[in-house]
């Protein structure tokens, strides 16, 4: 008898605990003059190193909005506060993590995991208890076509990678008096869902300029030759020639299309920076136009840190290395959610989701302004070209620093 | 066919594929020879041969790190992975050696997976080359452009093969491990030492691997994580030639890199590989009905 009252004494306890939490902030997790946002993000695994810059960029612009007095809301200023969990790069820890920071924690107001795999696996979260995030690191076009509507991001998504570039052929064509439609695009990439993206994007605009696409390869996952490929842009001779096979992919281009010499007037590619090209070829990898998201040189700038340029300033005093664009997409993450909660004026979780939906600001890392799938459509992708041994800042055109060199220089000319 | 028709139009972008098809295909050609020595003696399919090649590669660039010119990474690669080879055979494929073929290719993929994250842990997943510093050589008028590098590899495999061949119908070792291979037991009874013939054919296939990873990471670019492509190809072209038959495993090679570079070009390189297993199908099947209609004839 007496484990059946302790059993029925412990259904009651647990009842009550439930109750409790079911009770708990109907309102925002918003603790005296503080908020507090909720963050899973890898700290250990195969995304710690960016899962380090997501959270240093996320942490700078907390400190900066704290040192500006706070977030205004309805009147009066709150400080800011991150709750992390470490998700492990496994996208199954993201959906538990979720929970756990809504359920648990209370929190209602989320900043994005890294990458686009763990942001997979917070959507459907957040989206079943309406908590609205702002995420900043995952880029898959899948993100956006399942109608998530708390879902927003900051970056431009994968199929804007290298769009861009036929963008700049395009005008570059133009300028020199060439017809754009008779411009010849050859893509090469990896046929993985994130190059698959990127191929969809550049497809897309070169139709839109009505140009030729004359070499669609699709490269095998374990890359390792493009001499079929490259032939085929030799005979060809494509204006542009797009590749995309993350850091194999790149460091394969460049190393193949300088050995083979071919001569194609635009090359773009993805993963510059992580293959090392620069540091690896050296001048082979010249006049290669690299795909970023932002870049510190770029001309936009807001009222919390200032000018592209003094944000890159601020983060290096304070972290001790130049910040790449996953940690600058963090901190603007941050600032959009400054921005729809004074504007909401509110901490009402479908008010500041509505406010979120209608941002239109520009930060220090670009414009932005979501589309009703969540995506930002206001920054476009930044293409950097390497002259001489360093990546510059070429499109788009209206606040990049220089100009494109085109045509590439032949081989026999260099 | 679009894509055909360039080739018949411009035959000079042929030469181009074959020309580059036959100079990577006797670095194939290289690991198939080490799978297939390996398997001939030990009845062992080697399904690390690719993390053997990888590995071989990290090594010389290595050294290429340390200030000296990747050339000499060949050597080192070569015996750096003979006694990578020697370790894993003592400790892992000395216990498989005698049991069945299941064994020893579960136990073969278990090093595989074991090296892909060692290499993950020292060298980090980024990817790593090595420049030899040479430059491209131009025929027919600049259209057909060869990376001189390639030539140097070419003659680094085949000179290889050759000092394997020599090796083996020469030396007393060679002759031991022959003999192993033709009957284990027999050679066990007129004094041959198998244990230690297993031991040195499994590390001297490591180390041919190696090489052939020397070769490739001046060629192209390494990675923990694409050994398989390797394996594969060795297992391709060791299929196709058939065990103990050299002039087959290096003809087989270079026709191998030739098919994949106009397979590549003519479909697609995502059909490369696809087409390559097609080929593999009906070749198999070719023997086949050639082997029966020889029954026939016999009965």
């Amino acid at each position: 008898m007496t484990s059946l009252t302790t059993r029925v004494g412990m259904l009651a306890a647990g009842l009550a605990v439930g109750g409790l939490l079911a009770a708990g902030p109907a309102m925002a997790k918003v603790e005296g003059d503080t908020i507090v946002f909720g963050a899973a993000v890898s700290f250990t695994g195969k995304y710690s190193t960016n899962g380090k810059h997501t959270k240093n960029g996320y942490d700078l612009a907390a400190k900066r909005l704290n040192d500006m007095g706070g977030i205004e809301v309805a009147g009066k200023r709150y400080n800011v506060k991150i709750q992390y969990y470490d998700d492990e790069s496994t996208p199954a820890r993201n959906a538990q993590l979720a929970e756990r920071l809504i359920n648990q924690d209370g929190i209602k107001f989320i900043l994005g995991p890294y990458g686009s795999g763990p942001t997979k696996g917070m959507a459907p979260i957040i989206e079943k208890y309406k908590i609205p995030m702002v995420e900043a690191n995952g880029a898959s076009r899948s993100l956006f076509n399942k109608g998530y509507r708390y879902l927003f991001a900051v970056l431009s998504t994968s199929e804007q990678y290298l769009a861009e570039a036929i963008n700049l052929a395009a005008k570059l064509s133009a300028a020199e008096g060439r017809r754009v439609q008779d411009l010849k695009v050859a893509i090469a990439v990896e046929n993985d869902p994130f190059s698959q993206d990127i191929r969809a994007g550049v497809i897309d605009d070169a139709k839109r300029w009505g140009m030729r696409v004359v070499i669609d390869d699709k490269l095998p996952k374990e890359l390792n030759d493009m001499t079929a490929t490259l032939t085929k842009v030799k005979a060809v001779k494509p204006d542009v020639l797009v590749v995309s096979g993350h850091s194999k992919g790149a460091a394969l281009a460049i190393r193949q299309v300088h050995e083979m010499k071919v001569d194609v007037p635009m090359l773009a590619i993805t993963h510059c920076e992580a293959a090392d090209v620069i540091g690896k070829f050296g001048a082979a990898a010249d006049y290669t136009l690299c795909a970023t998201q932002w870049d510190e040189t770029m001309s936009y700038r807001d009222g919390w840190f200032g000018s592209a340029g003094d944000y890159a300033k601020t983060f290096q005093a304070a972290y001790g290395y130049v910040p790449p664009y996953q940690a600058a997409e963090s901190s603007a993450a941050v600032l959009v959610w400054a921005d729809a909660l004074k504007r909401a004026g509110t901490f009402d979780t479908e008010a500041v989701r509505d406010a979120l939906a209608q941002t239109d600001m520009q930060t220090f890392y670009g414009n932005i302004k979501f589309d009703e799938t969540g995506k930002n459509i206001a920054k476009p992708m930044v293409l950097r070209q390497i002259q001489n041994g360093k990546l510059v800042p070429v499109a788009p055109v209206e606040f990049a620093a220089k100009k494109t060199i085109f045509p590439r220089p032949m081989w026999s000319e260099r | 066919m679009d894509n055909l028709q360039i080739l018949v139009a411009a035959p000079v972008f042929s030469v181009q594929l074959l020309i580059d098809g036959i100079l990577v295909g006797a670095v194939f050609a290289l690991a198939a020879y080490g799978m297939a020595l390996v398997w001939g003696v030990m009845n062992i399919i080697n399904i690390a041969q690719g993390e053997f090649v990888i590995l071989g590669g990290y090594v010389t660039w290595a050294v290429a790190q340390a200030g000296f010119h990747p050339f000499l990474g060949v050597p080192v690669s070569f015996i750096a992975l003979f006694a990578v080879g020697w370790i894993l055979y003592r400790a892992v494929v000395a216990r498989v050696v005698d049991r069945d073929l299941f064994i020893s290719i579960l136990a073969t993929f278990g090093i595989s997976i074991l090296m892909q994250q060692v290499m993950n842990q020292v060298f980090t997943a980024d990817v790593q080359t090595a420049q030899s510093g040479l430059g491209t050589l131009f025929l027919f008028e600049g259209q057909v452009t060869v990376a001189q590098i390639k030539i140097v590899a070419f003659v680094f495999a085949l000179a290889l093969g050759g000092a394997l061949v020599v090796f083996m119908r020469r030396s007393r070792l060679g002759k031991a491990i022959r003999a192993t291979a033709q009957n284990a037991r027999a050679a066990r009874i007129l004094g041959v030492d198998t244990g230690r013939v297993y031991a040195i054919t499994y590390s001297l296939n490591a180390a041919i691997c190696g090489a052939a990873g020397a070769l490739v990471v001046m060629i192209w670019v390494i990675q923990p994580f694409i050994g398989l492509a390797y394996t594969v190809r060795s297992f391709m072209i060791v299929v196709v030639a058939g065990l103990g038959n050299l002039a087959g495993v290096v003809a087989a090679g270079l026709g191998l890199g030739a098919a994949e570079n106009f397979a590549g070009f003519i479909l697609g390189a995502e059909f490369q590989t696809a087409f390559i297993f097609s080929l593999l199908v009906v070749i198999l099947l070719g023997r086949n009905l050639r082997l029966r209609r020889q029954r026939r004839v016999l009965r």
